[in-house]
């Protein structure tokens, strides 16, 4: 149960910076912005040794904001180097998020084809 | 004879409009986007926990979970709820993997009528395609300099 | 010759311009009909039930949103001349205009009701620009019956613009929401309304008697969540120049109604308005403020879109001159003259105001 309090704090925390960082800023930045630029900075983050003991302390609370789709995209990498070398850098992270980006995928077109859009 | 403002600058005139322009609701979208960003998380915390009570390896339980959360981000997208969750929630229902669902499934189903080559297949990937391509961008050049430097 | 030289062109015998931007119209055209479509949420607002048809849901049977779009647009068109007691051969020329790429809409109304057509761009302004030019066709005795039509709807409008309806994004305070709505009218030459008979009842007749022709003006506004900051100069132009170019002042008119500025487009028209001197009060107002309630409706800024004063104007503002509520209005249709192409460049955005004079 702490572990899910726990989660509910970081993972809110997290949204509640990007929540600032559309309002505060004066530039206007769309969804795509905000999304490109926290996987590309959870993965940077973790490649630097932040995000992994984050995600150590917080759980889902770090690994669902999608900064932990860029974490598991460099920690693959990582980890694929370590054990295939080169080629490793180019098939790691893929790897590690294929059930992610196949489960986008496949659910996102079948509700796509379900379902008409509301308006 | 020119109106004066119509020999104003950019600059002058976008001062102008920034005095008169609504501010955003700055405590309120942020007390949303904690309290949903945080929910969404806690649920994944709990369907975590589930996967683990069913033997599944901390590993595979952290990709099971955001995968039935992507599904349930499409469902709701699809049964036209999230746009209204977005509303109030902004960057609290962008920023979980829901929101990385909902980029996919509102484009796709909107352009559903321009067929399924060029109307679904293409438009689901218009948000969620740069995140993939800056993603695996960014990926492979950590591994690069894992693989070079470390 | 030195520029200045150049002797004066004619501005007198026949010649129907006055001052540098407005027409004066002899043969005053006549309002013979006019007819409205709006969505149910367009009727939820302060104007409610004074639109002619209003649509239980937005697709309204069809397949897309684009074909309710055109439906919407021939159904006003049809019930406009049948109201004016015409039949489509009758009228002379069909003008009108949308917001989807390549003005889909009105093409689509054209091939269905086969009236010599011209297509027409002017963002949300298309409603005062078809006005005009109908009048002009009708004042230059080339027309005795035009049909003018303008529609947008608010969900072609959104994908098309900004994003995908389902997608779960916050629209900024500034931002405005397009309208569902389509409105058509019915002008005749004296000779062309004929069919008194139907209309010896006691309203009062309409009648355009001048317009200004707005120019382009760009104070280099970018965001497109913020139309009307971008089209205020435009409009605030359009309303200096016509009162400047026919000797007129505010008191000549009973209401000074924009397009579509918004809220905040409509405060900072005032504001440029007041920094000339001219201060309009609250006889200056707005379709797009006019139409919803920004606090029950969640619609921020206002209403927008060519359908905002196409309805507003030919639905509730025209029944009220008839009522007697107006003699005399001045709509400055305002349009934000940008593509989806040139917002994605990151290019500012054009506006324009035009000025049609509405006596009863």
């Amino acid at each position: 149960m702490e572990k899910v309090l726990i989660a509910f704090l970081i993972g809110g925390l997290i949204c509640l910076f990007g929540q600032l960082l559309m309002d505060l800023t004066p530039v206007s930045i769309s969804p795509a912005h905000i999304l490109v630029g926290f996987v590309t900075g959870g993965s940077i983050l973790s490649a630097l040794g932040i995000y992994g003991p984050l995600v150590e302390v917080a759980g889902a609370g770090a690994t669902v904001p999608l900064s932990g789709f860029g974490h598991a995209l460099a920690q693959g990498s990582i980890a694929a180097v370590e054990k295939q070398g080169l080629l490793g850098a180019f098939a790691g992270g893929l790897e590690a998020t294929a059930v992610g980006i196949a489960a986008a995928v496949i659910f996102g077109y079948t509700m796509a084809v379900i379902f008409d859009p509301k308006g | 004879m020119p109106y004066k403002f119509e020999e104003l600058s950019a600059q002058d005139y976008d001062q102008k409009v920034q005095k008169i322009k609504p501010r955003p609701r700055v405590i309120k979208n942020a007390i949303w986007a904690f309290v949903v960003g945080g929910l969404f998380s806690a649920l994944g915390q709990i369907i975590f926990f589930g996967y683990v009570g069913l033997g599944l390896t901390e590993r595979d339980a952290v990709a099971a979970t955001a995968a039935t959360l992507i599904f349930l981000g499409a469902l709701l997208t699809g049964l036209g709820l999230y746009d209204k969750i977005g509303k109030h929630a902004g960057a609290g229902s962008i920023i979980p993997i829901t929101g990385f669902a909902n980029a996919i499934v509102a484009p796709a189903m909107e352009y559903k009528r321009e067929g399924y080559i060029f109307g679904v297949g293409a438009k689901m990937f218009s948000i969620a395609g740069p995140v993939l391509a800056y993603g695996i961008t960014v990926s492979v050049l950590i591994g690069l300099v894992y693989y070079l430097f470390l | 010759m030195k520029k200045e030289d150049k002797p004066p062109l004619s501005s007198g015998g026949t010649y129907k311009k006055r001052g540098k931007q407005t027409l004066s119209f002899t043969t005053t055209p006549y309002i013979a009909s006019s007819y409205t479509v709006v969505g149910s949420k367009e009727n939820e607002g302060p104007l409610q039930g004074s639109f002619h048809h209003v649509l239980q849901d937005n697709i309204w049977g069809e397949s897309s949103w684009e074909k309710t779009e055109a439906k919407m647009m021939a159904f006003a068109v049809e019930e406009a001349i049948k109201l004016a007691s015409w039949s489509q051969v009758e009228v002379d020329f069909f003008l009108a205009g949308d917001l989807l790429n390549q003005n889909i809409t009105a093409d689509y109304t054209a091939r269905k009701v086969g009236i010599p057509f011209f297509g027409l761009f002017g963002a949300c302004s298309t409603m005062a620009e078809g006005l005009i030019l109908a009048s002009i066709l009708i004042d230059g005795a080339f027309a005795h019956r035009v049909v003018a039509a303008a529609s947008s709807h608010h969900e072609t409008a959104e994908r098309q613009f900004r994003f995908p309806t389902e997608l779960g994004v916050q629209r900024p305070m500034s931002a405005q929401w397009t309208v569902t709505g389509a409105g058509a009218v019915a002008l005749a030459s004296p000779e062309g309304i004929c069919n008194q008979e139907t209309h010896s009842d006691s309203s009062r007749q309409v009648r355009i008697t001048h317009a200004t022709i707005g120019k382009v003006i760009d104070l280099g506004v970018r965001d497109a969540a913020d139309m009307g900051s971008a089209m205020a100069p435009a409009v605030t132009h359009t309303i200096l120049r016509h009162l400047q170019d026919l000797n007129r002042r505010a008191e000549d008119y009973d209401l000074i109604v924009s397009g579509d500025l918004g809220l905040v487009g409509h405060k900072m028209s005032q504001q440029l308005l007041r920094e000339e001197g001219v201060d309009l009060g609250p006889k200056y107002s707005d379709c797009g403020i006019m139409i919803f309630d920004p606090k029950k409706q969640d619609t921020h800024a206002g209403g927008s879109g060519c359908g905002c004063s196409a309805t507003v104007v030919l639905g509730p503002l025209l029944k009220m001159m008839k009522e007697g509520l107006y003699d005399r209005i001045l709509f400055v249709g305002s349009g934000a003259l940008f593509s989806p192409t040139s917002f994605q460049q990151g290019e500012s955005i054009p506006g324009i105001g035009h000025a049609v004079v509405l006596e009863a």
